[in-house]
């Protein structure tokens, strides 16, 4: 008998590193759900988002690397320039194929991949972002039975990509950057 | 819209990698599923395809068809002067040491369209190499080899290539080494005289020379574990006594029986050199 939830996975773009860093500041030790991030990170530029997410948690957060099993304690983030998909075995895979909605990594890609792979047991949240990328992928872990969040695109900074999303469906939650604390409380974990 | 696109199923590409197999000699079955399967099912999409039963009988029955299928199968994405920072550790830690040589063989394997080996190719002449180097450029699908051996890109793409091509350290004017025409950019045959094309499968075939460095990069992504360790004992078998191994940027050699062999020259571009006395012959 497993738990109920396995993962949670967060997309954004422009305007979600904010909302990313509050989030993961309110992931309190003990939390045992790996985490996938993905963001629409350029190639080239010198990244200290490892590092100031670190500072924020217990949890260890690191680069997601190739042929690397999905464990509980860990935030993995997907590098720049590579799609982050996921193997039947939870373990991640890098891809450098064609971009997807303009971006690689492209956040519907590694939501395609949780819904098929996590299926009900998914906990999907889409932030601030100035393209469509991640609404089709969170609307297929809806329809999988995942739990979908949304950032409220009244709030967020830049609202196309949640807009998007619930364009095209009803999500579980539609939440402002400060409320996931509360909505991961509702939702047992 | 999304229900109408087709999904291969897991039994599905069980058997169709099967009756690849049998029937053409290339094996799929040890690539990574994820990324194989994302594939196929774009194939379904670009090529039109209503059903696994269609995209199975084109496959096996037109041979074209397969033709078009390999070149959509594996990924061939690639730019010149990708990762440019590689190119400036390769200049720095690698080229001195061929230099000391009286003749240098390059293997680049899954060189797809060729942009890479172009661009290995301009830094090996701007360091005065070139010359006694050759370039041996494989990949498995003879489509993109044929591109490659032309030498032949698209104009739109120069612009971003001069950026790269300056952050790698190049020193000359980049345009120097194509000429224009009618959309397209032809590079200068003075760098393919030096470039040997063939088909190759990692997966499959065997070591066909020595070399004094073998470049590989982002094709050992789409392996499962198994056949990267059976790609890296190839590529031992295929480097010479204190050879030099170039992987992509996000790869590694950790998790394979072979890592022993090698040491670590610069840990974030993945560049290795093989020990002397480990070099695996037949």
């Amino acid at each position: 008998m497993g738990k109920k939830y396995e993962l949670v996975v967060i997309g954004g773009s422009a305007g979600s590193f904010h909302v990313i860093l509050q989030l993961v500041s309110q992931l309190s030790e003990g939390f045992d759900l790996p985490v996938l991030i993905i963001t629409h990170r350029s190639r080239g530029k010198d990244y200290q988002f490892i590092n100031i997410l670190n500072e924020k948690t217990s949890l260890t957060v690191k680069e997601a690397e190739e042929k690397e099993l999905i464990l509980s304690g860990y935030i993995y983030v997907c590098p720049p320039d590579y799609h982050l998909l996921i193997e039947k075995d939870k373990t991640l895979s890098l891809d450098y194929s064609e971009k997807v909605n303009h971006s690689r990594p492209s956040i519907d890609v590694t939501f395609e991949c949780v819904a098929d792979i996590y299926k009900e047991k998914a906990i999907a949240i889409l932030l601030s972002g100035a393209n469509g990328d991640g609404a089709e992928g969170l609307h297929r872990i809806h329809k999988q039975g995942g739990v979908t969040i949304v950032q409220n695109p009244k709030n967020a900074e830049v609202p196309v990509m949640p807009q998007r999303a619930l364009e095209l469906f009803t999500a579980d939650y539609i939440i402002e950057a400060d409320e996931i604390g509360e909505t991961f409380k509702k939702l047992n974990i | 819209m999304e229900s109408n696109l087709i999904s291969i199923k897991e039994e599905e590409l069980a058997m169709l990698l099967t009756d690849i197999k049998n029937k053409y000699g290339y094996n799929f079955k040890e690539y990574s599923e994820t990324s194989l399967t994302r594939r196929i099912n774009r194939i379904f999409i670009i090529n039109r395809i209503p059903s696994y039963a269609e995209l199975h009988y084109k496959v096996l029955n037109d041979t074209d068809f397969f033709g078009n299928f390999l070149e959509a199968v594996t990924v061939n994405v690639t730019e010149m002067f990708r990762d440019p920072l590689f190119y400036v550790a390769l200049k720095e830690k690698v080229f001195p040491q061929l230099a000391t040589y009286p003749f240098v063989r390059i293997w680049h394997a899954g060189c797809s369209t060729g942009e890479e080996i172009y661009s290995l190719a301009i830094l090996l002449k701007e360091y005065g190499l070139l010359h006694k180097c050759l370039l041996y450029a494989t990949d498995i699908n003879q489509e993109v080899l044929e591109k490659a051996q032309k030498g032949i890109f698209p104009l739109s793409a120069m612009k971003t290539y001069s950026e790269n091509y300056i952050k790698a350290g190049g020193t000359q004017q980049f345009s120097d080494y194509y000429t224009a025409n009618y959309g397209h950019a032809k590079f200068d045959t003075e760098l393919t005289k030096r470039m040997v094309f063939s088909s190759h499968n990692l997966a499959t075939d065997q070591s066909f020379n020595e070399f004094n460095l073998v470049v590989c990069r982002n094709v050992l992504i789409y392996f499962k574990r198994s056949l990267q360790n059976t790609v890296l004992g190839l590529f031992r078998k295929s480097l010479a006594p204190l050879g030099y191994l170039a992987l992509g940027s996000k790869e590694s050699i950790r998790f394979s029986e072979h890592d022993k062999c090698f040491v670590e020259i610069d840990k974030k571009n993945k560049i290795w050199r093989m020990e002397k006395d480990v070099s695996e012959k037949q």
